[in-house]
Parts: C-alpha cells; sequence; structure tokens
C-alpha cells in the first residue's frame, strides 16, 4: 500500500429500501492530495462522504483507512438551536481532540480572529463556515473532509476560500476531500475531479483555464488562477428518472 | 414552622435545582414531547406498581426507565412521525393506567398524582427525591461537555468518536428519573412546564450553557417559593402555583428584555 494513502474506498454500493443510491464507487485519497466530487442533487455525494466518514455502513465495498487517521470533518450545515447560548470560542474547545492552546491559530489561519467571543447563533453564513473549518482543523487532521464548503458563497468568495484551503493542504500537509454543488468550476489545485450521479459519471483532471483575456476580466487574474473549469466526458447520459441511459454510436 | 411545609420546601428546591440543567438540555434538544410522554407513562407506573404491590415510587422509576430506552429505539427508525407515536405512547399509558387502576380495589387520589401533592410530602419521599437528584447531578457534570458536543451538532460529535446513541439513552433515563420523583411536587400533566420554562427564562440572560443552566435553577427555585407562599396564604393548589410562578418569570423576562432593547 502507498505509504502515502490516508482512504482507499472500493467498489462501495448503497442501497436503502430497494433505492440504488451507490453503485460501485472507488475513491482514494492520499497526503497532500485535493480530491474534489461534483455531481447534480441527489446524485449520492453526501452518502459517499458520509459512508467515507463511518457515519453510514455501505451495503458492499469496503473502505480502509491508514492507520489512527485523524479526521476533520466541515459539515454542510450546523443546525444550531438558538435556544443554546455558546461562544465560537467554546464551540472549539467542544472539539473532542481539540488542541485548545491553537485556538487563536487556528481561528487567524481561517481568518475569524474577531470572532473568538461571538455567539455562535450571530454568526453571518460566511462567519459560521469559517468557524466550522476551524473546528475541523483544530484536530490536526490528516484527513479533510469538507461537504460543500463554499455552499452559497459568491465566486470571489469561492475564489478566497479555495486559496484558504489550498494553503490549509500546504500548511498541515493534510489529504482534502471536498463535496462541491458546482458542476464545472472547481479549485484548480484539484488534484482529481470525480464525477458522480450513483456511479462515477467520468474523473480527470480539471483544465488550468487559459489566459483568455475575456475570462480573465470576468474574474480578475487572481480570482482566475484558483478556479479551474472541469470538462466532463460521458459515454451515456442519465434519464430524468436518474437511470443510465447508453449513447447510441452513430 | 410546620414540619411539612418544611418538607415541601425542601421537595421543590431540589426539584427545580435538577430541572435547571436538565430542562436546558430538553430546550435544547427540543424533548419536550418526550418528557411529556415519559410523565404521561407514570400513571401506568403507579398502576403496575399497584398490581404487583411493590413500592410506587419504585414501579413509576422503572416504568418511566423502560419507557425511555423504548423512546430511544424508536428515534433511530421512520415510519409513522415521532409525533404521532409519542402521543399514542403518552395517552395510552396514561389512558390504560386509570384503567387499570379501577380493577384494583386501591383507591388512589388522581389529583394528587395529575397535579402534584406537595404538601403532603413525606421524609421518605425526600431521600427517593435527594438520592435521584444527587445521581442525575453527578452524571450530568461526568458527562457534560459530551452532552452539549452531541446536541450542538450530533454527526459531527459521532466523527469526532462520541457514543452518540449511548449518550442520548443517558439523557433520556436521566429525564426519566427526574419526572418519576418530581410527580409529587407538580404531578405528572405540569412536570415538563418545570422543566422548559425556566430555561425559556434565562435564555435571554445568557452567554454560555452553564450560565444558562443556573439561571434556570435559581428560577425554578424562586418559583418553588413564590407558590409555596401562593398556597400558604391563598390556599392554592401547590404544584399549579409553582407553575404560575414560572410563567409570571417568563413574562416578566421577555419584559426585561424589550426593556433592554429600548
Amino acid at each position: 500500500m502507498d505509504e502515502n494513502f490516508l482512504i482507499n474506498a472500493s467498489n462501495i454500493s448503497l442501497e436503502i429500501e430497494q433505492r440504488q443510491i451507490l453503485n460501485n464507487i472507488s475513491l482514494q485519497v492520499a497526503k497532500e492530495q485535493i480530491v474534489t466530487l461534483i455531481g447534480p442533487n441527489g446524485a449520492g455525494k453526501t452518502s459517499l462522504v458520509k459512508i467515507v466518514l463511518g457515519l453510514v455502513q455501505p451495503s458492499s465495498g469496503t473502505i480502509t483507512l491508514r492507520k489512527g487517521l485523524r479526521v476533520g470533518y466541515m459539515p454542510q450545515r450546523l443546525h444550531i438551536d438558538p435556544s443554546m447560548p455558546v461562544s465560537v470560542d467554546r464551540f472549539l474547545k467542544l472539539a473532542v481532540n481539540a488542541n485548545r492552546s491553537e485556538i487563536g491559530g487556528v481561528l487567524k489561519e481561517v481568518g475569524a480572529s474577531a470572532l473568538l467571543n461571538s455567539q455562535l447563533h450571530s454568526l453571518s453564513g460566511g462567519e459560521l463556515q469559517r468557524v466550522l473549518l476551524a473546528r475541523a482543523l483544530i484536530q490536526a487532521p490528516q484527513l479533510l473532509v469538507l461537504d460543500e464548503p463554499v455552499q452559497g458563497v459568491d465566486v470571489n468568495g469561492q475564489a478566497e476560500l479555495y486559496r484558504l484551503i489550498e494553503n490549509i493542504r500546504t500548511r498541515h500537509k493534510c489529504g482534502i476531500l471536498l463535496v462541491s454543488h458546482d458542476l464545472h468550476l472547481v479549485m484548480s489545485a484539484t488534484d482529481e475531479v470525480i464525477c458522480l450521479n450513483q456511479h462515477v459519471c467520468c474523473h480527470g483532471h480539471p483544465e488550468q483555464v487559459s489566459n483568455d483575456p475575456a475570462y480573465l476580466e470576468l474574474f480578475g487574474k487572481k480570482d482566475a488562477e484558483t478556479l479551474a473549469v472541469y470538462t466532463h466526458h460521458h459515454n451515456h447520459s442519465h434519464d430524468l428518472g436518474g437511470d443510465i441511459v447508453e449513447k447510441r454510436e452513430k | 414552622m410546620a414540619d411539612f411545609i418544611i418538607r415541601a420546601l425542601l421537595a421543590g428546591l431540589m426539584v427545580a435545582i435538577i430541572a435547571g440543567p436538565l430542562g436546558c438540555f430538553v430546550v435544547w434538544r427540543r424533548m419536550s414531547y418526550f418528557g411529556d410522554t415519559l410523565a404521561h407513562s407514570a400513571l401506568f407506573g403507579i398502576a403496575l406498581g399497584l398490581i404487583l404491590d411493590i413500592s410506587l415510587q419504585l414501579s413509576v422509576i422503572v416504568a418511566c426507565m423502560l419507557l425511555a430506552v423504548a423512546l430511544v429505539m424508536m428515534e433511530n427508525r421512520r415510519g409513522l412521525s415521532t409525533d404521532t407515536i409519542l402521543g399514542i405512547l403518552a395517552h395510552t399509558s396514561l389512558a390504560l393506567g386509570l384503567v387499570m387502576i379501577s380493577f384494583t380495589d386501591n383507591q388512589i387520589n388522581l389529583m394528587a398524582y395529575l397535579f402534584g401533592d406537595l404538601l403532603t410530602v413525606s421524609w421518605n419521599d425526600l431521600i427517593w427525591i435527594g438520592a435521584s437528584v444527587c445521581i442525575v447531578l453527578g452524571v450530568l457534570f461526568a458527562n457534560w461537555n459530551r452532552l452539549l458536543t452531541i446536541t450542538l451538532h450530533q454527526e459531527l460529535a459521532q466523527v469526532e468518536g462520541l457514543n452518540v446513541t449511548r449518550l442520548r439513552l443517558l439523557l433520556m433515563l436521566l429525564i426519566a428519573l427526574i419526572v418519576a420523583v418530581s410527580m409529587k411536587v407538580v404531578g405528572v400533566l405540569l412536570i415538563t412546564s418545570l422543566l422548559i420554562i425556566p430555561p425559556a427564562c434565562a435564555r435571554a440572560f445568557s452567554k454560555t450553557p452553564e450560565s444558562m443552566s443556573v439561571m434556570a435553577s435559581i428560577v425554578g427555585c424562586i418559583a418553588v417559593c413564590g407558590g409555596l407562599a401562593a398556597s400558604w396564604f391563598w390556599d392554592t393548589p401547590t404544584g399549579p402555583s409553582i407553575v404560575v410562578m414560572t410563567s409570571l418569570l417568563f413574562i416578566f423576562s421577555r419584559v426585561a428584555v424589550s426593556g433592554e432593547k429600548g
């Protein structure tokens, strides 16, 4: 086994109440590698992530984890009941394997130092995202699992967040599994894109967007470098029900 | 002062103190309907105790705890919506308990069980209440941070390695125990209000879960004193008087909050 491997999922299938959610998925993440998972709604991305995290058992297939793997998880949404008063500081301290002396450092890293004593429920969506990221980092993870970290963020905000994630990868030398709702625009630092719709539809490297002036003008050079376009290459399509329709050769 | 008032005060204060932190969890986890279902099943526990001729306090505790286990097991499944199932369990157990009691030859003071009978608390009752409150306080204290973590985000807690099901079961058993021994204080129909109204009062003035719990306990204690005083001077039923006091304190807290906002 490659000594840099963090997680290795083979032939994962998931069936719930006779519905096929995932079909024969294989996935690897290694140290310092960024894997982006994309797919339409209902594709099974969240189910796959839950299997990787050990929250759900697959119907078949195996998952191999590096021994003693420390996983940091940034969930999609934090449904926090406003009835519990809790500060950001306290929230980070509650992480099970928190390195408390690192709280200041981690908040600085995600750009949320000012929020240390803020109440969790008073944070904006973007601020809450950063705090969730801090929570994932406070445990010095070897694998970071980010579930739609740029959801609801505009393109410039996305680029900024992707730069942050890339810095985290470089600084912590962790592997990153990132789930994205965007079918085309991904982190340019992504090593592997996996397009998912019950099964793996296609996978590969994203293209570096060229120095097309129109594109640069749209995003600005700095942001344009952070984002990449992923071109899909499917040999099939899915009908409205999600079932696979083979393309007919002409 | 008369002995019975001192016993009533002790019982009420002990329950108010534990209802603070425990009630906070009921509010944070939106479990008030669970609390209600546990309380309704207490009558079923009474019926069992009468039929089996064992200590009523014990049979109520056992019945409530068994139901708590069943509720946690049910939470993990789908099917009928949760509140439908809870409604069925709550009302069936109450009604079944009453029907079963009618078959025995025992005359029971129904009002006492439904609305509490604080002024007839005995030293024996105080031992049950005292022991239960100490146990629950100890267990809550030992698991405080873990319980907070699963309440904030259950999946995150699970990924971080906490045994969520075991902690949920623990919390449910603690609530069952307190509901069972608090029957004498405010009765089966009102015990949930003692759990949820004091935390509701405390919320606006709290910045940490600990301060909210302590404040809720204090509110509960004030309500117990006020309710007992009303009962003494105006001959009102004690349990409901205590609950009315918590409601008044809630209104007062809302006024104070809107006053602060200017």
